[in-house]
């Protein structure tokens, strides 16, 4: 009781867990959640002195081709508009990275929004995940398109996600309310890869 | 459906974009000056053409950016597209 006052947090997935899995437990197929990343929405004309020191603040520079991901020291830059991205950190270093693009930003115009909590990263990973992933997805999965390194905004199965390619698979950022549709959804499109 | 070429996110889905009306229409220099037929008119009056037509469209599921395009009415095909703030292509 001593502690009522500090509610619990839960990610948005978090029931699934059991589900994902099992799942995976086949090893075509892995389903994982990783909750409690550090989301920040950054906008910015990439072409100002501002963007230039908002890239050497945080080690690194601004993708400015559509639909390519930066990184460096646990950090990665989302491309989501020409002058929009999503920074993606561990846990715990909103705050930190907020002050820091905020000092960088100095007086020039740009927005810093700490968006952690609007979605949660689902893992779709393994070699049947552009598989599951191509029943509500439009987009052209294949490496030799979307290899490591690309991440677009689209549409899974209607819900609208950030698309992350990563070596062995790929990540789905979706929103917290989305979040237990897509799960389901995902569990779904994989029961005819998940060795039963 | 569709699959159209946005200019950053390069070629989508249909149902990822929106539709805008008629490209190229310019709001009024002084609109307090306009008679209430001639305001009509910019508000209520496009296009309809059965061929080659200039459109705003926005990629709301993607890049969330309004760019034209040239879509022929008549078959679907579109012809051209390009961002905000530049001219229509000549040829299209």
């Amino acid at each position: 009781m001593a502690d009522s006052t500090a509610a619990e947090r839960r990610s948005p997935a978090a029931a699934y867990a059991a589900r994902f899995e099992a799942a995976s437990a086949g090893g075509g197929l892995r389903l994982a959640e990783i909750p409690f990343l550090t989301r920040v929405n950054l906008r910015v004309d990439p072409k100002s002195p501002a963007a230039e020191r908002i890239g050497t603040a945080i080690g690194v520079p601004l993708p400015v081709e559509p639909g390519t991901v930066a990184g460096g020291g646990g950090l990665e830059a989302l491309w989501l508009g020409p002058d929009e991205w999503l920074l993606v950190g561990p846990d715990g270093a909103a705050p930190g990275l907020v002050a820091r693009l905020t000092e960088a930003a100095g007086g020039e115009h740009v927005s810093v929004v700490d968006v952690s909590a609007q979605r949660t990263t689902l893992v779709v990973a393994g070699e049947r995940a552009r598989d599951v992933l191509a029943h509500g997805c439009a987009l052209d999965l294949h490496p030799r398109v979307f290899g490591p390194g690309r991440c677009a905004q689209t549409m899974l199965a209607r819900a609208g996600v950030v698309l992350v390619a990563d070596e062995d698979g790929f990540r789905v950022l979706v929103r917290s309310s989305f979040a237990g549709y897509v799960a389901e959804w995902l569990l779904d499109a994989s029961v005819e890869y998940v060795a039963g | 459906m569709l699959l159209i070429p946005c200019p950053w996110c390069g070629p989508r889905d249909e149902a990822e974009f929106h539709y805008g009306g008629q490209a190229h229409v310019a709001y009024p220099e002084n609109p307090a000056a306009l008679s209430d037929e001639e305001w009509a008119r910019y508000l209520f009056f496009r296009d309809n053409p059965k061929g080659l037509f200039a459109e705003r469209w926005s990629h709301t599921a993607g890049c969330r950016r309004w760019f034209n395009a040239v879509r022929d009415t008549a078959t679907n095909e579109i012809h051209a597209v390009y961002r905000v703030g530049e001219p229509r292509p000549v040829s299209a």
